[in-house]
């Protein structure tokens, strides 16, 4: 801390930090008063306030941990006293904030991440553009956190219920998740998916990893032909692929039932299991070449010179360096699978409901919470996902001899 | 190059000609190569191209007319539809015969359904004719068993018709029934037609064929045992009533002579089809109902990709459809409107995102990635669901909004069910796919060219705009063609945030294929979609090369 303050001139405080605070005060006082139609006044208490901390920070820069704390204290009180626990919350959120940005203006801790030449113009801009670049990330997640708040929700309704808001035991429950994996509606969908994700995920990766192999070969006659043909699954939008395995797969269902005397059911899951597999073929298709055009080749020459037959060397050299891939390719597959609604929804019949087409149909139709608890259900897997990619990459990167990133 | 010899080729290890032997080792690679690309190609061939080019045949593909009219759409070959008079009795006698075989199939509703879309009204028409035809063939059953009892016996009809020599006859109604039917009609009918008889009366051959093959292959019945439909009756009328067989009836000698000649010389109903029909439904005489049968019936339409551009076939050629009915254009060109608007708002939102992961330290940026990552690998459902939280009427949005003033509670924001919905959860969804391919891209650009340019006295807006902005414009290309192609075909988002407004061509497909069941028109919007996407396919390739795709 000490040192960020030695090396940077600290600004004036009445010329720089105490009229900005007021500024940035004011925006959040009226947006306060706006809930009690005051919004001017509020503006005003919002300034006095604002230099009041700016003046607090100004005289007490080696204590920063302390005030700061103090500004959130007094000013969470203060919500609590005028409003609810809502306000309250509201008043530690905004004490936090402009507690910081005091210190930030105040210790000059704003121009540190510039280099020395910038003029005050262009900090200004970079500040300006990291806080857009917040408040884009802000947009990116902040979507799923009601999600996942709400699927906590004691009612059976989609929206916050003031005792929700005031944070009341009686307006939480872990009802929605007791739905979820206690009734038939969903665990049988959920059951659903996680036989057809798996089989069409072994499918496209078997055959998937396999063509990749023989895409990378020096001499493909037609390669950018076939590879086109490979990736098309992915690029011809889903409902178009929809229709046409609707139109084609009905028929071949009715004859797979009629001459070979299989089971509705068992038909109607080889159906959706082909057509998932065939789109996640293209996933697998892009990270497994993408993991051989850095494999190096002399490696199963060595093997060949000492005697290892193609297979053996495959199994042995080649596998274990592209594993990374072929993993990383499966989970793409395999999310396609899982995350799947359109397609199965035309080529599948009810047996083969899976958990997205259960939430599809709930949204559309009856709404209840369920879908939220499923939902963040949902999100911690794909957390989960992520972490396994994220670690499998920087395994491949490795491997390969590059510096993990 | 020692070891050749003076003046012949150079040679391999085992003798042969060097050049022979490196073509022959490149020829095993190759094939070892499409070795292991075949299973897959071949699965993805039969899996998923095989069903596109399926819908592409269905969106031209018209053989309904033909297949359950089958022997009007030739009779009315020689009518001329330009002249204002409906088509003579010979093509409504040919329409009672193919009407009556598919209503005891049970297709003529299909063909109404199919004309319907076309002329409105005829679906009605279809099915309530079909439902009736049977009281056409009554008045003349009716007669021929007052005149003679001996008709009402199955046996009895059974021993006039059967013989031998009608195998062709059996063969082509045979294969009639399955182009109607869709299904097989083979097996043993224990039933020929007499050639005498099909020479003496065709129609009534015809007639009595049809039946013998549907309640012998569909209904499992003994042929002998039934007693004949309804039109078997009309057709030995129509065949007794024409004066240029009466000579050839008197002479007959087969089995059931006198019957056939005490029927010729009574006197038989002078019912003309052309009425009959006319009673079943008055439309029935208007031309424009013949018109739209006539323009219909070959084999493959345009009709359909007309129907999709908002023009319909009609006798005087392509012609717009009524004001009204036009809805396709429009949705056609909202929904490239929209995901123009949603391509841009993730360039603009995408853009800041990607330089700022580009140009931070790699371990920073890495924990940031994950901020981009984790949307993308969240299920659409979920994001989907996310957004009719925050944005329906009594969603988290609103209800921060009138919470702290900003908008009156009785006039909350409409934010979704309309076209806002569906770009606003659309741009948030399709922002990783533009996010990641602009950071590859700006991660290869060097950051000394900026300081470069300023240290040449460039100002900032200069270096970037000059400098920077223009080795970036390839990945916005590439993150622009990819967000665009995912936005054209999305069906889901619209589907559930997006309303009435805000839904895309995807949702009428997919009405058309679960609710209106007009497969044909979503065939055709799906081809014309797909050539939409394969085009920017195209495009896509020649920026940024199919190779270059990367993901996460």
């Amino acid at each position: 801390m000490t040192a960020t303050i030695s090396t940077t001139s600290r600004p004036d405080l009445f010329r720089f930090t105490m009229p900005l605070m007021a500024a940035f005060a004011a925006m959040f006082g009226f947006v306060g008063g706006n809930m009690v139609a005051q919004p001017w006044l509020g503006a005003l208490v919002g300034a006095i306030i604002g230099c009041v901390i700016a003046w607090v920070a100004e005289t007490n820069l080696s204590r920063r941990t302390t005030v700061r704390w103090a500004i959130i204290g007094v000013l969470g009180l203060a919500g609590l006293v005028f409003g609810n626990v809502g306000t309250a919350i509201s008043g530690v959120i905004i004490g936090a904030i402009l507690s910081w940005g005091a210190y930030w203006l105040a210790t000059g801790q704003y121009g540190t991440s510039v280099p020395i030449y910038y003029t005050a113009k262009q900090t200004l801009w970079h500040n300006t553009f990291k806080f857009i670049c917040g408040l884009i990330f802000f947009f990116l997640i902040a979507p799923l956190v009601p999600v996942m708040w709400l699927s906590f929700n004691a009612q059976d309704f989609f929206t916050f219920t003031p005792e929700m808001l005031n944070f009341e035991a009686a307006g939480y429950s872990l009802k929605h998740y007791r739905d979820f994996l206690g009734t038939d509606e969903w665990m049988v969908p959920l059951k659903n998916s996680l036989i057809i994700a798996p089989i069409a995920t072994i499918i496209s990766v078997t055959l998937g990893t396999l063509a990749a192999i023989g895409l990378s070969q020096s001499h493909v006659p037609g390669r950018q032909a076939i590879m086109a043909i490979l990736i098309s699954p992915m690029i011809v939008p889903l409902i178009i692929s929809a229709t046409g395995m609707f139109f084609f797969y009905a028929p071949l269902g009715n004859w797979l039932e009629a001459s070979l005397g299989l089971s509705q059911s068992f038909v109607g899951f080889v159906k959706v299991i082909l057509a998932h597999a065939v789109l996640g073929i293209p996933f697998v298709i892009i990270t497994v070449t993408a993991t051989l055009v850095g494999f190096d080749r002399s490696l199963t020459r060595a093997a060949a010179s000492m005697g290892s037959d193609p297979v053996r060397t495959f199994f042995k050299v080649q596998m274990p360096l592209i594993l990374p891939g072929v993993i990383s390719g499966g989970l793409f597959a395999f999310i396609t699978s899982f995350d799947e609604v359109v397609v199965v929804l035309f080529v599948g019949s009810a047996q083969q409901q899976t958990l997205p087409w259960q939430m599809f149909t709930g949204l559309r139709e009856q709404i209840s919470p369920t879908i939220l608890a499923a939902a963040t259900v949902l999100v911690v897997f794909s957390i989960l996902l992520l972490t396994t990619v994220e670690l499998l990459r920087r395994r491949s990167e490795r491997l390969r001899g590059l510096t993990p990133a | 190059m020692s070891d050749t010899t003076g003046s012949g080729p150079m040679l391999a290890a085992d003798g042969r000609p060097l050049k022979e032997s490196l073509g022959r080792a490149l020829r095993r690679q190759k094939l070892r190569a499409l070795a292991l690309i075949a299973p897959l190609l071949l699965f993805v061939l039969l899996t998923f191209v095989i069903p596109i080019v399926s819908m592409l045949i269905r969106s031209v593909e018209n053989e309904i007319v033909e297949t359950t009219l089958p022997g009007t759409v030739p009779a009315m070959a020689a009518w001329d539809s330009s002249t204002g008079e409906i088509p003579p009795e010979d093509v409504f006698q040919n329409l009672f015969f193919d009407m009556f075989n598919a209503s005891e199939a049970k297709e003529h509703t299909k063909l109404g359904t199919r004309l319907n879309y076309e002329n409105t009204g005829l679906a009605s028409m279809f099915r309530t004719s079909g439902r009736s035809i049977d009281d056409i063939g009554e008045v003349f059953q009716d007669a021929i068993e007052d005149i003679d009892e001996r008709w009402e016996e199955g046996a009895f009809w059974f021993e006039v018709m059967n013989g031998a020599g009608g195998d062709a006859l059996v063969a082509e109604r045979r294969a009639r029934w399955e182009d109607l039917t869709d299904d097989s009609m083979a097996g043993d009918l224990g039933f020929t037609p007499s050639q005498a008889i099909i020479d003496l009366l065709p129609n009534t051959a015809a007639a009595y064929t049809d039946f013998a093959i549907w309640t012998v292959i569909d209904d499992e019945d003994v042929v002998a045992e039934e007693d004949p439909w309804e039109a078997v009756y009309a057709a030995l009328a129509v065949d007794l009533r024409d004066p240029s067989r009466t000579a050839a009836i008197a002479g007959y000698q087969g089995a059931g002579a006198d019957a056939l000649q005490a029927l010729s010389a009574a006197e038989l109903p002078g019912l003309t089809f052309t009425e009959a029909f006319a009673e079943l439904d008055e439309d029935w005489g208007k031309v424009d109902v013949w018109q739209t049968i006539e323009v219909y019936s070959p084999t493959y339409t345009p009709g359909y990709f007309l129907n999709s551009v908002d023009r319909e076939l009609t006798i005087d050629g392509v012609q717009a459809r009524p004001e009204n009915e036009q809805l396709y254009v429009k949705l056609f060109g909202r929904t490239l409107w929209m995901s123009l608007i949603i391509t841009t708002s993730c360039i603009i939102l995408g853009y800041p995102i990607a330089w700022l992961l580009a140009n931070l330290p790699v371990r920073t940026a890495n924990v940031l990635m994950i901020l981009v990552l984790l949307p993308f690998w969240t299920s659409l459902l979920v994001r989907t669901s996310a957004w009719k939280v925050l944005l329906q009427q009594q969603g988290v949005i609103n209800e921060l909004l009138v919470w702290l003033g900003f908008v009156d509670d009785a006039n909350r924001l409409i934010l979704m069910n309309n076209s806002t919905g569906t770009i606003i959860a659309m741009t948030h969804i399709l922002l990783p796919f533009m996010i990641l391919p602009l950071y590859s891209v700006m991660k290869t650009i060097p950051p000394t060219y900026l300081r470069a340019a300023k240290s040449l006295g460039a100002t900032n807006w200069t270096a970037f705009w000059r400098v920077y902005f223009p080795q970036s414009v390839p990945g916005i290309g590439a993150g622009s063609i990819l967000v665009f192609i995912l936005a054209i075909g999305y069906y889901i988002t619209p589907e559930i945030v997006g309303g009435t407004d805000g839904v895309f061509i995807s949702n009428r497909i997919a009405y058309h294929i679960s609710r209106s069941l007009n497969w044909g028109l979503a065939a055709a919007l799906g081809t014309i979609l797909l050539v939409l996407v394969m085009a920017l396919y195209w495009l896509y390739d020649r920026i940024v090369g199919i190779d270059n795709v990367k993901l996460g």
